[in-house]
This record gives structure tokens, C-alpha cells and sequence, in this order.
């Protein structure tokens, strides 16, 4: 038995696997794909941290973070993560992060949107793929055991107390239990289920997030999922906020300017939005800033749209859709991380919702939140595992697996699920997207529990158990589908709007209602949704 | 148009074949091959991510040269196949475990860390090589593999030279020795690694620097000592 298990393989979870190794826990990593794969590699613009104390203060950066959240945060949490920026920053800087510098040789910041200051350290537009792979550097320096192609099924449970895993091995298809005595989940973010209108990658299925819910345990804020403004119109690859930082404009088909380009996320998103429910179409003008300093300053981008859109920004428009980029709810862990409902299961990252992104995110606090919670997670998954005595749990949860996974072989193939997949992605950005009624989320509810009943008919065209990535992605679209129902019902019971949600039938903010927690867990089978205050 | 594509199954016989797809026109390779998996052979087995180049998961070879699925427009008769030298999981999917023990056997991290201060100067020389996105291109570009399995490779060599090049590695020696059993002396500075890199990286620069600091530290590229110059250095022994 190892003392921790850590399923997921970005930042977050190896930050979390260092820390607890460095502590002497025994620490095993598992993940669906190779650890330098993850999410974590696509954050461009920066790490948020006050460094410069005669401009900035750490006061200025709760701040900022709470003003974000719209009421809807734990100052605890935010106030701690603040706080201890400075020494993540301190420690990736230790273990060889490239961060970019100023002339003096300080890091150097930029600013991004919703903050005051200069406060995000950045690695030209790959801070998060020089993050990860300095941690990935330092997992393979600590010899810390790492699994790849194996994806969670569900956490072992018995009595409320986490025991471990159900993993399914995809280089062999092997259903096998992990026993563990502390277990970390760190699966990332549900975003994938607007597929086809997401910057996320195609893994982002909220797998840990649906197995803590199935297992008893409780999530919270689902219905908060953060809309980029800028995302190319046909790919939804994403354009990043600093082509708006050094001066891009949005305009629509009469080549109007119709929103200040540097209001928060929320806002811009829901103005384009507004233009292209009116049958525009709106653009990225970044044309003005001419060639050297495109070249210079977004060569990422300047690739991307020729490559994906056939379209050179340096002389042409270019074609945008605002598209789901960040899950602010998810797992609902108390301020060490531990799961509501499940000891000895901590949960950290995106697939977590530790209350410091509350309604809408704000730039630069998701690579510090995965580095300093998952400092946290990893001394309270230790402090817990520390001296514990767990007895092995029964195969019951393994066995239930295993005739889960036959069953998914022997279903009838009368319905592609890819082309169902397709489907939801789309009635979600339509429906449960940046502007939402009830009328629609209903309408939404009632198509996406049709999809739930057609399940027994929705099996797997490959029959192999060698690296079936069929069934993966079938097993994947099934969280999206339990999760989604979580989503529109928390969408549909927050009647207001605020951040990321925002319902035409109910416009305002209303806090004497509504600043509350949106909980979420399974009673008997069927999902039960309450609300909860917030400790802002 | 029609692709075609380098299949590959343990469990099935035959175990390797080629077969032929049509895709869109105007979609990625990437897109292409999501496009046969949903409508046409579920079976198809490719690794996939970002979507964006960052991820490094999609590594393919199209007509004998390695390309990011994501980021290659497929032309009418390409033929796909998996990376080289990497063992093949399934179709186009491989298992990168033996290409990244490389990392672990050069030892590329930081050794010793100690407080420096860093200039602008300083986080260029290694800024293209911390680009790397490990999808595994150079490797199974480097013509050196098909003589010598045990070779560090292009990626590893770079990432080395990105620490050994920083003012906080405290110990280069302990990087540079790590280095010296099929490593920096073992390339045979082609330029293929670099010619397909996604990202501009030039390894073949990296380990020529790597000789360099090398020499510094007292080494010697062996195929040099067993060159006859008039002088025999083991005589007297």
C-alpha cells in the first residue's frame, strides 16, 4: 500500500507529489497520458505573485482576486494563496523555472486583466509548459513513480474514508485497484463538455470531479465555467489576452468598435456574444501594431491563425468567438484541501473548487493556485497518511468496475457517441453558454437526459483491450454527461447574475439571495442540489 | 482526399498494415484523423491534446518526416506513420518511456541550485531550449539511433545545455559527466533533429557547446584519442 496516491499529472499534481515525497511519504502519480501532456502546458500569459513591494502590495492582490470572485469566495483561502505567492515563486525560481527578466535581473511582471499592478511572472507566452516541465524535471530527479495510460474509474470508499482507486490500465485494459492511504485528486478542469467550443484539451472531462460524486463526496459551483473572449471562430484555439493587453481592438461586420477590449473576461465575452446572437460577425483587429512588433510580441498567435484559420493578422481580421476556457467549481474541499464527504481524499487544481476563483477567474491565479495549493495538498495528504493505520479495502468497487467496463463491451453500437458528444458540445454553448434563460436550460436538461437514456445503446465500435482509446473517450463523455446534468441544474437554481453566470431572465446580482455556494451531491442515486453560505 | 495510414495492433493479425482514409480538405491532420475515429474506424489509435502545438502528444511522421498532427495540413496521398525508434503502442500512437529515460540518465535537472542573479542575457541562452515540448520529433529524426540504441538524443543533450547554462546550476560537472557514455561525442552533428524541431530548437548547436564545456572539464572526444597522430597515449602502460 502507498502512503499517496495522485491521479492527474499537471502542475498541480506534481508540485503536490514533490512536496509529499520531500516530507518521506511514499507517492505514486498516475495519469491518463504522459505528465508533460497536461493542461498545464497551454497557460500562456503569467503566475501571479506581489514581488516589487514599493508598487504592489499582497493587500492589493486579495483584493483584486475577492473583487473577482464577486462575493462568491473563502477570504481564508484567497488571503493564504496570496500570501504564499512570493515563496512559490521563491521555490519554482530554486528548482529552475526560466522566468523571464528585467534589465535588472529581478522577474520580470507583466499586467493582466483584473489586477491593479504589474504582478504576473511570466516565461514569454510558455509559463505554464516551463512550469510543468521543471517539475517534470525534478519528478524524474526525485525518482518519484509515475504511471502512464491509466485513467480513474471511481475512488475506493468504505465507510466514507478513501482507500485507493479503480484504475483501468489502457496499455492492457486491466480494471486494478490502487490501495493507498491518502489519495489526491488532480484531474483538471470539465471544460471539454462545450466541445468543439472550448480552448481546452480534448482530456478535460472532469473524470475526478464525476468519480468524487459518484463516491458520496460533494461539488460545488459547477455552473461557473469561465468564457474566453477570444478564441478563433472555427477552431476555438485560443488568442491570447495579450493581443487585447498591447492594443488590439474588437470589431463587428460594419467594422465598429463595440466594447472596451479590457473590461474583465465576463464582460467582453457576453458583448461579442450579444454581436453574433444579432448576426454579426465579430473580429481581432491587431493590424495597427504592424509586423516587427506582432513578430516580436505574439509570434504564437500570428502562427496560429495562419495555420487554423488561413488568415495572415499581420494585413487580415481576425474571426473570433468568445469559448469555454476554466472551470471555477468543482470538487468542494475545506481550506486543507480534504473532499467534503470523503476523508482522506484531498483534491487540488482545476477539478477542485477551493473558493479562490469564486465567479470569474482572474488571469495569472490558476498556475499560483495548482503551485501553492498543491504545496498544501501534499503536506495534508501527508500529515494525514503520517502514522495511519488503513486496513485494506474489500474488492468490492473493483468488481463493480470490471462489470461496468464488460457491460460497456457488450452494449449495442446503434448510437455514435461521437457524434453525440458533437451534439451536447454544441446545445451547451447554446444553452448553457454566456447567456442562459430558463427556458433554455430546461430545454437543455430534458435533450441531455434523453442522451442519458440512450446510454445502454452508446457502446464502443473497437472490441480490443490493448490501448482502446475508444472506450476511454466513451468513459469520458459519460462524466461529461453526469457532470453536465449538475451544471444546467446548479445553472437553473442560481437565479441571478453574476461573473461567469449570467441569466437574461434574471440580471442582477442579488446577494441578499444569492451569495451562496451552489452544492451539489448524489442522495440515493439522484442529485440533490443546496446552497451554502459564502465566508467572504 | 485520401490518406493513408500506417496501422499497427498486437492482438490482431496481421499486426501491421496500411490503410486508406478520406478526410476533408482544409482540416489539420489532427482534425482528420478525429474525423476518421468519429465516422469511419473507431479503432484508429493517435495520440491528441492541446490541439495548439504546446502539448507535445501528436508527434506523427507524414511521408518519412516528423510533423505535429495539429499543426500540418494533410495533402492528398500523404502516408502516416508512427515516430521512429520509439516502440509503437498502437497505429500512431508510441511509448516515449525508453526516449525519456534519456532524461533521467543524463541527469537533466538542476544539480546543485544556488542563488544567482540572472540577467537578460543569461535567460536568452537557454530561452529556445526550455521551449522543448518533449513530443519526441528529434528523436526519432537522429539517424544516430539506428547504430546505437543507447544514445542520449537530441532533446535530453538540450535540456542539459539549458541547465548546465544556467547561473544557478551550482555543479556542471556532475551534468557534463553524465553526458560524456553515449552522449555529446556520439552525434554526428547532421542537423536532423534541428531541421524538424516544431519549435526552432537547435540541438545540434546545444551539443556542440556541450563538447565545449566538456573539453573545459578535462574531457575528450574518444574518436580523436583513437586517432593515430604519431603518438601513442597508452604506451607505457
Amino acid at each position: 500500500m502507498v502512503d499517496i496516491l495522485i491521479v492527474g499529472s499537471g502542475a498541480a499534481a506534481l508540485t503536490a507529489a514533490l512536496t509529499a515525497k520531500a516530507r518521506g511519504a511514499s507517492v505514486l502519480v498516475l495519469g491518463k497520458q504522459e505528465p508533460t501532456n497536461s493542461q498545464t502546458s497551454m497557460a500562456q500569459g503569467g503566475i501571479n505573485s506581489v514581488l516589487n513591494l514599493e508598487r504592489d502590495s499582497v493587500a492589493k492582490h486579495i483584493e483584486d482576486t475577492i473583487k473577482s470572485s464577486r462575493n462568491l469566495s473563502d477570504k481564508a483561502m484567497i488571503e493564504r494563496m496570496c500570501h504564499d505567492a512570493p515563496k512559490v515563486i521563491e521555490w519554482l525560481e530554486s528548482i529552475g523555472v526560466p522566468f523571464s527578466r528585467c534589465e535588472s535581473g529581478a522577474i520580470a511582471q507583466r499586467q493582466l486583466g483584473g489586477a491593479r499592478e504589474k504582478r504576473a511572472c511570466y516565461s514569454q507566452d510558455y509559463t505554464g509548459l516551463k512550469i510543468l516541465h521543471t517539475l517534470y524535471d525534478n519528478i524524474l530527479k526525485e525518482d518519484i513513480e509515475y504511471l502512464e495510460d491509466h485513467y480513474l474509474l471511481n475512488l475506493v470508499v468504505d465507510d466514507g474514508v478513501a482507500k485507493g482507486a479503480i484504475v483501468i490500465d489502457i496499455s492492457t485494459g486491466e480494471t486494478k485497484q490502487i490501495d493507498a492511504k491518502a489519495t489526491i485528486i488532480a484531474t483538471g478542469g470539465y471544460g471539454s463538455i462545450y466541445h468543439g467550443y472550448t480552448t481546452n484539451a480534448f482530456g478535460s472531462t472532469g473524470d475526478g470531479v464525476a468519480a468524487v460524486l459518484r463516491a458520496g463526496g460533494e461539488i460545488s459551483d459547477m455552473e461557473f465555467v469561465q468564457f474566453h473572449p477570444t478564441a478563433l471562430k472555427s477552431s476555438s484555439i485560443l488568442i491570447s489576452e495579450s493581443a487585447r493587453g498591447e492594443g488590439g481592438y474588437l470589431l463587428n461586420t460594419k467594422g465598429e468598435r463595440f466594447v472596451d477590449e479590457l473590461l474583465p473576461r465576463d464582460v467582453v465575452a457576453r458583448a461579442i456574444y450579444e454581436q453574433i446572437s444579432s448576426g454579426e460577425e465579430v473580429f481581432l483587429d491587431i493590424r495597427h501594431l504592424g509586423r516587427e512588433k506582432l513578430m516580436e510580441l505574439l509570434p504564437q498567435e500570428v502562427h496560429l491563425c495562419k495555420l487554423h484559420e488561413d488568415i495572415d493578422p499581420i494585413t487580415q481580421l481576425i474571426p473570433i468567438k468568445p469559448v469555454a476556457h476554466y472551470s471555477m467549481g468543482g470538487i468542494d474541499v475545506d481550506r486543507s484541501l480534504e473532499v467534503r464527504g470523503i476523508q482522506g481524499c484531498f483534491a487540488v487544481g482545476e477539478c477542485s473548487n477551493a473558493k479562490v476563483h469564486g465567479a470569474n477567474r482572474l488571469g495569472g491565479n490558476s498556475l499560483l493556485e495548482i503551485v501553492s495549493f498543491g504545496r498544501l495538498a501534499g503536506e495534508s495528504a501527508y500529515h494525514y497518511a503520517k502514522n495511519r493505520d488503513i486496513p485494506k479495502a474489500s474488492d468490492t468497487q473493483l468488481e463493480k468496475d470490471k462489470i461496468h467496463i464488460a457491460e460497456i463491451f457488450n452494449r449495442s453500437n446503434r448510437v455514435n457517441f461521437y457524434e453525440k458528444r458533437e451534439g451536447i458540445g454544441k446545445l451547451f454553448y447554446e444553452s448553457v453558454g454566456i447567456v442562459r434563460t430558463e427556458t433554455a436550460l430546461k430545454d437543455a436538461l430534458s435533450q441531455l437526459r434523453n442522451i442519458i437514456e440512450e446510454l445502454p445503446y452508446i457502446g464502443v465500435g473497437d472490441k480490443s483491450r490493448l490501448y482502446n482509446r475508444n472506450l476511454i473517450e466513451l468513459l469520458e463523455f459519460e462524466n461529461t454527461l453526469e457532470l453536465g446534468e449538475v451544471i444546467v441544474l446548479s445553472a437553473i437554481g442560481r437565479r441571478e447574475s453574476r461573473g461567469a453566470h449570467y441569466r437574461d431572465d434574471f440580471k442582477e446580482q442579488r446577494d441578499e439571495e444569492f451569495a451562496l455556494h451552489t452544492l451539489c451531491k448524489r442522495v440515493d442515486g439522484e442529485i440533490t442540489i443546496g446552497f451554502e453560505r459564502s465566508y467572504i | 482526399m485520401n490518406i493513408s495510414i500506417q496501422k499497427f495492433v498486437r492482438d490482431k493479425e496481421p499486426q501491421r498494415y496500411i490503410r486508406e482514409y478520406e478526410i476533408p480538405d482544409n482540416s489539420t491532420l489532427l482534425s482528420a484523423l478525429q474525423h476518421i475515429k468519429a465516422i469511419d474506424d473507431p479503432t484508429l489509435t493517435f495520440g491528441a491534446g492541446c490541439r495548439s502545438g504546446i502539448c507535445g502528444a501528436c508527434s506523427v511522421r507524414v511521408n518519412g518526416r516528423e510533423e505535429l498532427a495539429c499543426s500540418y495540413m494533410p495533402k492528398h496521398g500523404d502516408h502516416i506513420e508512427p515516430l521512429k525508434y520509439h516502440g509503437i503502442k498502437r497505429d500512431l500512437m508510441v511509448d516515449k518511456s525508453r526516449a525519456k529515460q534519456t532524461l533521467k540518465t543524463s541527469t537533466a535537472w538542476l544539480h546543485q541550485s544556488q542563488k544567482a542573479t540572472i540577467t537578460t542575457k543569461d535567460e536568452k541562452l537557454t530561452e529556445l531550449q526550455s521551449d522543448c515540448i518533449l513530443c519526441s520529433s528529434c528523436y526519432s529524426a537522429c539517424p544516430v539511433f539506428a547504430v546505437n540504441p543507447d544514445f542520449l538524443g537530441p532533446f535530453a543533450l538540450t535540456r542539459i545545455y539549458r541547465y548546465t547554462a544556467d547561473p544557478r546550476e551550482g555543479d556542471i560537472k556532475s551534468s557534463i559527466d553524465a553526458i560524456q557514455s553515449d552522449g555529446v561525442w556520439d552525434c554526428t552533428l547532421c542537423g536532423e533533429c534541428t531541421a524538424v524541431c516544431p519549435q526552432g530548437i537547435d540541438p545540434k548547436m546545444d551539443i556542440t557547446m556541450l563538447r565545449g564545456t566538456s573539453s573545459q572539464y578535462g574531457y575528450m572526444d574518444p574518436n580523436f584519442g583513437n586517432m593515430n597522430f604519431g603518438f601513442d597515449p597508452n604506451a607505457g602502460f
